[in-house]
């Protein structure tokens, strides 16, 4: 087996990736003007003095050089301190953790829904080149992947929340009800909408790469020759189609999580869901350091993790890359 | 399907789209402030033949200000695209020039491929302190990974093509070969690659701004205007997002229309 050390270099170069991630968003955070003791403080700014600034200055070590701040953040970073968020007022891991809770249900339907009906659609459309349906199909999909996901989250809160009254227009829950009380039912509701939108936009990139795939299977030999022996077309769409477009889906599925991370911030924001991708933003634009350090790095981790689930399938559906091929 | 017929679609879509720009641009010198100009007794009007699209809060004209909107975007995404394009062509020939480079060059781009694009804008902007010009370098610095691996592949072919091998041969200077064998190469890959990125450029930009690390709230970006709608999404008042929005998709699919043209006719 050559897998696993195929799998053991990938882990390596993960390794090495998320550290100059941690590298550069430091770097980042360092370039930044805003001035971290400023945005703890927020308006009680003007009741601080020079020296009582300096002090607070001194006991976050914010006078120190920067490499001297790197090490120290590195070093709490690998004992697992992801330090403290000032906009939540609680460790930063216990913010990432309690967010990706609820992000996770929304990411992993949408990712759901999104790949596997992409694929339906993308197996449907390219079965028939230039049929009515195909182009419907091409249509659609040309159309999402140009639409921006926040304004077609819009759109829908627009038609199905303010107009139609069938989903709620905010929030994973109603408001003023405790967190514990609401039924799953509640939850399901609050989540349909975004959801929905999330995974019509991760629809179109499947479709038209399935779409590609089995278009090229039509035209190929493997193909003529079953019609020859009077295959029909959903006959080699079935045996043959599948398998060969299969593979890139999954891949492209599995590459695409950090764009379905960041149309989730963008859908977390329409719908005010209380999730990662909310508390991100908040965090950028509260100028919370720590946290916006913690969520890339989660997120760097997320979408590598990712990208390596992609290749190590590649090479166990198609073992010809692996081997290096004949 | 005749050879001339890409062409012919290629120039269609081009004149098109030319039209579209010097209108866009043109609209933006005659119609002056009239983005800004506010009307009192007019706020929050649906469209109507008198205000075609309705006006804002303030209001002020929708129309115009989708149209300064989307005059907006378009230079943002031209900027970030050329700058892109600029990028990944240096570090393309960067690339090529040692392994060790090659190497030092692939882990940057996985790098910033490992980090969703959002959240890098936002870190970028957020370093940079937000306004235009942090857009642009941040727009300009997630986009150029796909186009430099394109870039870098076509180098690395051509190198051993035998004609810049000859050329090297014959003792020509690595300049000499880069300046009249190589750049000419790339330049419709280059163009092709940038106008690609131009949608995606245009769209995180809207994102970006619309999420508040963007332009700034006084700009009447396609960003703003639906940052300003959500507020105003309850009460019913459709106009505010649905039309800067569509402004914003028709010219990302003019765009992604001209783009897949020129590529199929270059």
């Amino acid at each position: 087996m050559r897998l696993i050390p195929r799998i053991a270099k990938r882990l390596g170069r993960l390794a090495l990736v998320l550290l100059c991630v941690a590298l550069v968003s430091f770097g980042l955070m360092m370039l930044s003007p805003i001035d971290p003791v400023d945005a703890y403080l927020g308006p009680q700014v003007a009741q601080v003095s020079p020296e009582q600034r300096a002090l607070i200055a001194e006991r976050w070590g914010f006078d120190a050089p920067p490499a001297v701040q790197l090490g120290h953040w590195l070093r709490q970073f690998a004992s697992g301190d992801l330090g403290w968020s000032h906009v939540y007022n609680q460790p930063v891991s216990d913010v990432i953790g309690q967010r990706f809770q609820r992000s996770i249900v929304l990411l992993a339907g949408a990712w759901l829904v999104s790949a596997l009906l992409g694929f339906a659609l993308g197996v449907m459309a390219g079965a028939k080149e230039g049929s009515p349906l195909d182009n419907v199909i091409s249509t659609y999909a040309y159309l999402t992947a140009s639409t921006p996901a926040f304004w077609l989250a819009m759109l829908a809160v627009l038609l199905f929340s303010v107009t139609l009254g069938w989903a709620p227009t905010c929030c994973a829950g109603p408001a003023g009800v405790l967190d514990q009380d609401v039924t799953l039912a509640t939850r399901l509701h609050h989540l349909v909408l975004p959801v929905a939108t999330l995974a019509l936009l991760g629809i179109a990139n499947i479709t038209l790469h399935t779409r590609t795939r089995m278009i090229e299977l039509m035209r190929s030999d493997v193909a003529t020759h079953a019609f020859a022996q009077g295959a029909s077309r959903f006959d080699v769409a079935w045996r043959h189609g599948l398998r060969h477009a299969s593979l890139p889906a999954v891949t492209l599925a599995f590459a695409s999580l950090g764009e379905l991370f960041g149309g989730s911030i963008l859908i977390e924001q329409v719908f005010a869901y209380p999730g990662l991708g909310q508390a991100t933003v908040a965090a950028g634009l509260r100028s919370d350091i720590s946290l916006l350090l913690g969520i890339a790095l989660f997120t760097a981790l997320f979408v590598s993790i990712g990208n390596l689930v992609a290749d190590t399938l590649y090479g166990v559906i198609d073992p010809r890359l692996t081997t290096g091929g004949s | 399907m005749t050879a001339t017929q890409p062409r012919l679609r290629a120039m269609l879509s081009l004149s098109i789209t030319a039209v579209f720009i010097v209108g866009l641009i043109a609209s933006q010198w005659l119609l002056a402030d009239s983005a800004q100009q506010m009307q009192f007794d007019a706020r929050l009007a649906p469209p109507s033949l008198e205000h075609w699209l309705g006006t804002d809060a303030l209001g002020r004209e929708l129309w115009a200000r989708t149209l300064a909107g989307l005059a907006l975007s378009f230079w943002v995404g031209c900027l970030a695209a050329l700058l892109s394009t600029l990028i990944a062509l240096s570090l393309a020939a960067l690339a090529t020039l040692s392994a060790r480079l090659d190497a030092l060059v692939s882990l940057l781009i996985d790098t910033l491929l490992s980090v969703p694009h959002l959240i890098l804008l936002m870190l970028i902007a957020f370093a940079l302190g937000g306004g235009t010009q942090a857009v642009i370098i941040a727009v300009a610095v997630t986009h150029w990974p796909s186009l430099a691996r394109v870039l870098r592949a076509e180098l690395w072919q051509l190198r051993q093509a035998p004609y810049v091998r000859i050329s090297r041969a014959l003792g020509k200077s690595r300049w000499f070969v880069l300046h009249g064998h190589l750049l000419p190469h790339l330049l419709p890959h280059c163009l092709v690659g940038a106008l690609l990125l131009f949608p995606h450029a245009i769209l995180h930009e809207a994102a970006l701004t619309f999420l508040g690390f963007g332009l700034s709230p006084s700009q009447p970006a396609i960003g703003v205007l639906l940052a300003e709608a959500m507020r105003y999404l309850n009460g019913g008042y459709w106009w505010l997002g649905v039309f800067p929005g569509l402004g914003l998709l028709l010219m990302v699919l003019m765009f992604e229309r001209l783009s897949s043209h020129l590529r199929r006719a270059l």
